[in-house]
């Protein structure tokens, strides 16, 4: 019998309706797997009694003929999915032994369509980071290694979806990017992340980090997965007052695999100072080979692309300051409270205890711009780049139909490097954020390896709710980049 | 009407704004679709959005949207059709979200006016500075447990108006004035039930004191006053502190203050060691507020005729003067009662008797309009049984007595207590012969031209009918018997 | 304007309500100043006449009916809370 954790959500999907194999079957491999890869830390918490009762129940749908997109598929959800009678942590000692009395719309939908769930995966505290290395239920490992063996960061926020995907714990997983966490954590990881328009998937039960950005997207083996299980994800919410009303696409019917005559632009400001050799090659190969399949390749600007990191870094934290002061230690997640403590006190302590060092910055920066006299020196300045950079974004796609760039500036790095200064862990998402700011949808997928022979990732940037567009492209540059490469232990 | 505080050093003028806090009359919440409902068990109604469970979001309901709009039109105030809602952050026990959502530099409504009808019958214009919309915080009870104080949010994410006005008043009177006709206008429109002392109506008051003329002083904030009696109260103890500290050599430090009405004082709130900074900024899980004419002709076609309107119609149609049809309109209960009363009715009576006799009952009674015992119907049947003279208007304050003991019809008790008005001519002739008979010599004294001892005829001929005689006929008759 | 000193995070951090150590503030101070110098540059792009830009969704605010659709859940929504008393939340007394 094949390997069934080395499936792709496509090949399960089909190997199911053909009764190759159950979803108990699929579910248990995998559970197996989850098990075999402990070390990884992919998962904050596994739900294996729930995945074969999903499981089971969903062989049982399948078996009246009812079956969904997603029916009897096992993923990984970030633990940043509110999951009914679920632990959901966000990765936080704050929200440890938090059980949500709902499920997110996003998880709701991807159940109602069949999938299953495997476990709650890990992440960045609150989903802010770059390396997977602030979370409070410790460091995800990479399943790639690098030529010295070192334990490499996944990428973050999203790291434990996509170390779960990568690793064979997961078929594909849910993800979310507020500044690159999909993209950034699937181009470290050699899979496919893609981080649809800002309105396409409902933030409704997702732990908010910064409300003008957050959105959820799929994480996944092949761009194809990508494509079905946005299908899963997406679709208006009422009630999610920033959900776009519009109808969901069949987002698989957009892989022609027919890029002829279109246009791809490329950014020269992306061409940053001290950009490796290799990232820079990886983008000239993946602009050539758009060529080969008929693409046009032309030159397009986006001049505020420098300032894009100044301010996401103050719009994100701006908002995560006030998302955040709901963790209070008042009606859910961790108290401390000593005897004869005010109120006061006890918001004090128990932020202070419940909170990492990364997120405790966040919302410290994030309150000070926010701060009279301060507010128009650099939130109000802030939010008027980011229209710059709007801007930059619908006057290049006036004339292109998608934007091609690299997805990060390296290949993953050590666990434990870029740690001594905050802002050096920014630079991970030079390439990414400015896609956020605009609310566009982007596609990240393995196009290349690194010295070291890991996965480097390139990105497609689309037009509003034109995650088509960027499917399809994708789907042509995934043929042709012929990305084969597995991490440790998933070879052959 | 000058308002001016004698300090030992001249004379003081107070400058107060108000802003009330008006509950909207909506089913469910502001963002979340719990009830609205008072008084039910603790947590009871609140939805995961009001508990700001991680992950949920504020969806705006339309009604308060509308409410907003109708107070706003009927405060003639400008609709802005853009608006935006902003957090106001701050903890808390009571706000669960750590912050207030709100608007802040764009309200919902903006400039508008609210005309004042002060006692003596003069109006005042006071300026409206804006209307917004925002969310309550729960409630914190505080004598539960001596260690701990619990939280209930039923209140939680209610819809408030917050209705800030100009600088304009100048007198606690006005104060008084200003908020019994906000009062009266949210209740006309049905935006707000206004009762003060349920909390669905609030007031904040920035008081402070100046030299006539000069520019205005640092202001203090007393907060939470919960009748329109206390807020006069407050205004008039703190402005009188502020001219004593100032008057000392003192500052007047700008910071909010508690009436005590107990003790007759404000007091500074125990203020934090480091003060709020709200850090306003605009909501990011909700999207600018927009509406079009159309929407706000909608809201305009159901605007009731409201409290100033309906005064210059008692005026313009009824005659009434302005004092008395500004009493009448102060509470809409007590307009559309005057209002049955007069329909089909001589008007300036109608007035009379239900400003003078019914308010005057019910105030004795300490009772509201609408617990009045004499229906609206009953106290014009009075009226026309004064009118067709069936009872004379003696009589019917005798009647109209009995009325506000049994709650009877006039009619029924006019019947039974046989207090129909004597115009018999036979029977009144009867009386007069027998009063004439028995005081010659007064007879003489009006017939030698003492015109005034024909009053004191009729007075012992209603006396001996037990009132009922009709007064113009024993007049009449007196006059033709004596003289004729 | 970029350089935080203590007695700015300190307060910072009470409006955060994250206590902090006085060995923490000066390192927060350290840590908050390399932010700040980060987003520097913002102030050499010329925003005139630009607008802020608050939300890319393209949208109005949607209105929701007046109906009462939810509430009632007075269990769920305490079943987190780590003190609970007569279907309250309970906090340390709060003295106004």
């Amino acid at each position: 019998m094949t390997d069934l954790t080395k499936l792709t959500l496509a090949e399960a999907r089909d190997g199911l309706a053909k009764g190759d194999y159950t979803s108990v079957e699929l579910t248990e491999a995998h559970l197996k797997s989850m098990e075999a890869h402990r070390n990884l830390n992919a998962y904050i918490t596994e739900t294996p009694d729930k995945a074969i009762e999903m499981a089971k129940a969903s062989d049982a749908k399948r078996a009246k003929g009812d079956a969904g997109n997603m029916e009897g598929l096992p993923i990984a959800v970030k633990d940043l999915f509110c999951t009914e009678g679920v632990q959901t942590t966000a990765a936080s000692h704050i929200l440890e032994g938090f059980k949500p009395e709902y499920e997110s719309t996003v998880t709701s939908k991807l159940f109602d369509n069949g999938a299953v769930m495997l476990g709650k995966a890990n992440l960045d505290e609150f989903a802010m980071g770059s390396a997977n290395t602030s979370s409070y239920y410790g460091n995800v490992i990479n399943p790639w290694k690098g030529k010295d063996g070192k334990d490499l960061v996944p990428g973050g926020s999203s790291g434990g979806s996509a170390a779960a995907v990568a690793g064979g714990m997961a078929l594909a997983a849910t993800g979310t990017d507020t500044g690159g966490s999909i993209r950034q954590p699937a181009s470290y990881c050699g899979i496919v992340g893609l981080k649809p328009t800002y309105g396409r998937c409902s933030r409704w039960g997702v732990v908010a980090f910064a409300s003008s950005l957050d959105q959820a997207g799929p994480m996944t083996k092949t761009v194809r997965d990508a494509a079905i299980m946005l299908g899963s994800m997406a679709g208006h919410d009422a009630k999610d007052s920033t959900s776009a009303p519009m109808a969901v696409p069949d987002f698989e019917a957009a892989l022609t695999g027919d890029i002829r005559g279109m246009k791809i632009g490329i950014p020269k400001e992306y061409r940053v100072e001290g950009m490796p050799e290799e990232i820079t090659k990886l983008w000239d190969n993946g602009v050539a080979m758009l060529r080969d399949a008929g693409a046009e390749v032309v030159d397009v600007t986006l001049p505020h692309t420098k300032y894009a990191l100044g301010t996401y870094y103050i719009v994100a934290p701006a908002e995560a300051s006030s998302n955040l002061a709901r963790y209070d230690g008042l009606r859910y997640g961790q108290r401390v409270m000593d005897e004869g403590d005010s109120l006061d006190d006890m918001y004090s302590k128990s932020r202070a205890a419940g909170f990492g060092k990364e997120v405790q910055r966040r919302i410290m920066i994030g309150t000070y711009v926010l701060s009279a006299g301060y507010y128009d020196a650099y939130y109000n300045k802030a939010l008027k780049v980011r229209r710059r950079i709007y801007e930059d974004f619908a006057n290049a796609f006036g004339t292109v139909d998608t934007i091609l760039a690299p997805t990060a500036p390296s290949a993953a790095f050590a666990i434990g490097e870029n740690e001594d200064d905050p802002v050096k862990m920014y630079l991970n998402d030079v390439f990414t954020v400015p896609a956020s700011l605009a609310g566009l949808p982007g596609l990240s997928l393995p196009a290349g390896l690194s010295s070291e022979g890991l996965p480097l990732g390139l990105q497609l940037i689309g037009k509003p709710f034109d995650e088509e567009t960027v499917l399809r492209v994708g789907g042509v540059l995934e043929s042709a980049a012929n990305f084969t490469a597995k991490p440790f232990g998933q070879e052959g | 009407m000058s308002y001016i505080i004698e300090g030992s050093t001249g004379p003081w003028e107070i400058v107060v704004g108000l802003e009330v806090h008006c509950q909207v009359v909506s089913n469910s919440k502001l963002f979340s679709g719990a009830s609205t409902k008072f008084g039910n068990e603790a947590n009871s109604n609140v939805s995961l959005v009001d508990a700001a469970m991680p992950g949920m979001l504020p969806v705006i309901n339309e009604e308060c949207v509308r409410q907003a709009v109708k107070t706003g039109l009927g405060l003639k105030a400008q609709i802005n059709k853009e608006s935006v809602f902003s957090r106001k952050n701050y903890f808390y026990a009571d706000l669960p979200q750590g912050y207030q959502i709100s608007q802040f530099d764009k309200p919902i409504v903006g400039k508008g006016t609210i005309i004042l009808d002060m006692p003596d019958g003069t109006t005042k214009s006071v300026g409206i500075e804006r209307l917004h919309l925002e969310q309550d915080a729960g409630k914190s009870m505080h004598d539960q447990d001596p260690k701990y104080s619990h939280i209930d949010l039923n209140r939680s994410g209610v819809a408030l108006m917050e209705i800030v006005s100009d600088p304009d008043i100048r007198t606690p009177e006005e104060a008084g004035a200003y908020l019994t006709k906000l009062r009266a206008i949210v209740r006309y429109l049905g935006t707000c039930d206004g009762n003060m002392n349920e909390g669905s109506m609030r007031c904040d008051a920035n008081v402070s004191v100046r030299r006539p003329g000069e520019p205005f002083g640092t202001r203090c904030e007393i907060k939470n006053v919960n009748s329109i009696r206390f807020v006069m109260q407050a205004i008039e103890i703190e402005a009188k502190r502020q001219v004593e500290v100032l008057e000392s050599g003192g500052e007047i430090i700008q910071q909010t203050r508690l009436f005590d009405q107990r003790l007759g004082e404000t007091r500074a709130m125990r203020s934090k060691e480091m003060a709020h900074d709200y850090r306003y900024f605009p909501d990011p899980d909700l999207l600018p507020l927009v509406f079009d004419d159309a929407f706000v002709a909608e809201i305009e076609k159901t605007l009731p005729e409201l409290p100033d309107e309906k005064k210059a119609r008692f005026i313009n149609e009824n005659g009434l003067s302005a004092y008395d049809a500004g009493v009448l309109v102060a509470e809409k209960e007590k307009a559309d009662y005057y209002e049955i009363v007069a329909k089909g009715r001589d008007g300036k009576l109608a007035a009379n008797w239900v400003i003078t006799n019914l308010f005057g009952a019910l105030n004795k009674a300490e009772v509201g309009i609408a617990d009045s015992p004499v229906t609206a119907e009953n106290l014009g049947k009075l009226i026309d049984l004064i009118s067709n003279d069936t009872i004379s208007g003696r009589i019917a304050k005798d009647v109209f007595e009995i009325m506000i003991e049994t709650g009877e019809d006039p009619e029924k008790i006019v019947e039974e207590k046989g207090l129909k008005q004597i115009t018999d001519t036979g029977a009144i002739e009867a009386a007069i012969d027998e009063v004439i008979a028995a005081n010659p010599d007064k007879v003489q004294e009006i017939r030698d031209g003492k015109d005034r001892m024909l009053g004191w005829f009729v007075g012992q001929v209603m006396k001996s009918t037990g009132g009922k005689a009709n007064p113009g006929m024993v007049n009449k008759m007196l006059r033709d018997k004596i003289l004729g | 304007m970029s350089s935080l000193d203590k007695e700015t995070v300190r307060r910072i951090a009470y409006l955060s309500r994250i206590n902090v150590s006085e060995e923490g503030l000066t390192e927060l101070a350290g840590d908050l100043t390399r932010i700040l110098d980060f987003v520097e540059e913002l102030q050499e792009v010329d925003v005139e006449g630009c607008e802020p830009l608050t939300s890319v969704a393209d949208l109005t605010l949607p209105l929701r009916k007046d109906e009462v659709t939810d509430g009632n859940i007075q269990q769920k929504v305490l079943s987190n809370a780590p003190m609970t008393d007569a279907g309250c939340f309970v906090v340390p007394k709060v003295v106004e």
